[in-house]
C-alpha cells in the first residue's frame, strides 16, 4: 500500500531534529508541520517571520500576518519578523537547518525541477532557487510516478532546474531515497511504504540508485 | 521642511514621467501601498516598469496598473495570481524579467546601499545564470547579479513620524524596508502619522533620511488566502 499524503508528511517530520529552524514549502510540506510532536522546531516563512503558528480562529485574522503562500497564520510567544532582504540573507547564508520540498522531478545526481513547464504559464520560482542553494539539507516530498505514469526521480532533469545538485532525500508515496552527501553519492533506497516491494520500486523507477 | 501631503495624488505631484523605474514594497497583497498605486493608476503614466515581487491580482494592487496598461516590464519572483498578466505576457504585450524572491530582495538592498553588483549561489546552473558572470570562491561557483535602483519608490508601514521614520507591522514588512532605500525619491504611505518622539528611536525599520514624503491612507488591506481553524 503507498502511503498517502498524510503518511508522507509523517515520515518527513521523522528527519526532524529538536532544535531545528526549518522552511516548508507551499502544499504537501507544510503538513510536515502536523507531526512535530514534543520537538522544539520552529517554522520560518521567507516573506519575513520565524516562528510561524498555526491558522488563526475565525476572529483572529490579521491582514497583516500570513506565510509565503499568502494564508493568514499567527504568531506565537518566540516569533519575530524581518525584511525580505534578511530573510534570504538567512537562508542564503545557511542558517536554515531543513527546508522540505515538492519536486517536479528529481534526477539521480541530486537536480531539483520544480518552477516552470515550458509551453505552459510560467508563475516563477519565488524562494524556491534561494532554498534550495541555501538550506542546509533539502527533502523533496512527491509522487513517485506522475500522471501518465512516468517515473518523477529519473536519470536526469527534462525541465527547466531550480537547483543544480541540491537534493539530499526523497520521499515518495512509494519509497524513500537518501544519499550522504552530495560530492557523487548514489541516492540508496532505504525505506519503502508497507506492502511495497524493492522490485516494485524498482520497475516503476527510472533513475539508477543502490539498493 | 514638512514631508508630510493630504492625500496619494500630492504625495506623487512632479515626481511621474513615462518610462520611468518603479520599486514597490509588498509581499502578495500584505503591505502593499494601495493608494499611491491607485494615484498612479489616476495619473495616466505610462511604459513603467515596476520591480516588486508580486504583479498584485486582477484589479488590485499593481494589478490595477496592469489592467490599465500602463507596465511595459515587470521584474518579479511570482506573478501567479493574475490572469491579465498571464494574458498580456502571452499575447507579447508585457515584458517580464524573473528573479529568484531573494535575489530579487538582495538586489534591491544592494542597490540602496550602493552596491553595483553581488556574488550569489542562487540560480547557478539554471536559466537565471545564462549569459551572467560566473566566478568560484572557495570550491564554489557563484553569479553576478546587479543592484537595482529606481526612481521612485513607494512603500507601505504601519506608523511614521514626520521625520519619515517608518515602523513596520508583523508580515506586511517583507520588500518595504530594501524598497524604500532604492528609490531617488521614496514616497511612503502608512496607517497612522504620529506626533515627533513618539516612536521608539531603537525599534525604527526605516530611518527618516530614506523618507521624502509621507501621506496617510486609507486601507483595505484585501486577503488572498483566508485560511482558519475551528474552536475545539
Amino acid at each position: 500500500m503507498a502511503w498517502t499524503r498524510e503518511e508522507m508528511a509523517a515520515r518527513a517530520a521523522k528527519e526532524l531534529q529538536d532544535g531545528f529552524y526549518v522552511n516548508l514549502g507551499i502544499g504537501m510540506p507544510t503538513l510536515v508541520a502536523n507531526y512535530a510532536g514534543d520537538l522544539d522546531i520552529t517554522l520560518q516563512s521567507e516573506n519575513g517571520m520565524l516562528g510561524m503558528g498555526p491558522f488563526p480562529f475565525a476572529d483572529e485574522i490579521d491582514a497583516d500576518l500570513i506565510n509565503a503562500g499568502k494564508q493568514t497564520i499567527t504568531e506565537l510567544d518566540r516569533t519575530s519578523y524581518f525584511s525580505s532582504a534578511d530573510s534570504f540573507a538567512m537562508i542564503r547564508g545557511g542558517h536554515m537547518d531543513l527546508s522540505i520540498l515538492g519536486a517536479m522531478e528529481v534526477a539521480e545526481n541530486g537536480d531539483l525541477a520544480n518552477w516552470m513547464v515550458p509551453g505552459k504559464m510560467v508563475k516563477g520560482m519565488g524562494g524556491a532557487m534561494d532554498l534550495v542553494a541555501g538550506a542546509r539539507r533539502i527533502i523533496v516530498l512527491m509522487e513517485h510516478n506522475d500522471k501518465a505514469g512516468g517515473s518523477k526521480f529519473c536519470p536526469a532533469c527534462t525541465l527547466p532546474l531550480t537547483g543544480k545538485n541540491a537534493v539530499d532525500m526523497i520521499i515518495t508515496d512509494l519509497a524513500v531515497f537518501a544519499r550522504p552527501d552530495r560530492k557523487g553519492s548514489p541516492f540508496k533506497l532505504i525505506e519503502t511504504a508497507p506492502g511495497v516491494t524493492a522490485a516494485e520500486v524498482r520497475t516503476k523507477t527510472t533513475a539508477h540508485y543502490i539498493d | 521642511m514638512s514631508k508630510t501631503y493630504a492625500d496619494a495624488r500630492t504625495a506623487l505631484d512632479g515626481v511621474l514621467f513615462d518610462g520611468m523605474t518603479i520599486v514597490a514594497g509588498g509581499f502578495g497583497l500584505c503591505g502593499i501601498p494601495e493608494n499611491l498605486i491607485a494615484a498612479i493608476r489616476d495619473s495616466g503614466v505610462k511604459d513603467l516598469t515596476v520591480i516588486s515581487n508580486n504583479a498584485g491580482v486582477d484589479g488590485f494592487g499593481l494589478g490595477m496598473l496592469l489592467n490599465s496598461r500602463q507596465v511595459k516590464k515587470m521584474i518579479s519572483s511570482y506573478v501567479g495570481e493574475n490572469k491579465e498578466f498571464e494574458r498580456q505576457y502571452l499575447s507579447g504585450e508585457l515584458e517580464l524579467e524573473f528573479a529568484p524572491q531573494g535575489t530579487l530582495a538582495e538586489r534591491i538592498r544592494a542597490g540602496g546601499a550602493g552596491i553595483p553588483g553581488f556574488y550569489t549561489k542562487t540560480g547557478v546552473g539554471t536559466l537565471i545564470a545564462e549569459g551572467k558572470e560566473h566566478k568560484d570562491f572557495g570550491g564554489e561557483t557563484y553569479i553576478l547579479e546587479t543592484g537595482l535602483v529606481a526612481d521612485l519608490a513607494i512603500v507601505k508601514a504601519w506608523k511614521a513620524d514626520p521625520y519619515g521614520n517608518l515602523v513596520y507591522r508583523k508580515t506586511a514588512r517583507n520588500f518595504n524596508p530594501p524598497a524604500a532605500t532604492a528609490g531617488k525619491i521614496t514616497v511612503a504611505e502608512v496607517e497612522e502619522i504620529v506626533p515627533a518622539g513618539s516612536l521608539d528611536p531603537d525599534c525604527i525599520h526605516t530611518p527618516g533620511v530614506y523618507v521624502q514624503r509621507l501621506v496617510q491612507g486609507e486601507f483595505e488591506k484585501r486577503i488572498e488566502q483566508r485560511t482558519v481553524r475551528e474552536r475545539a
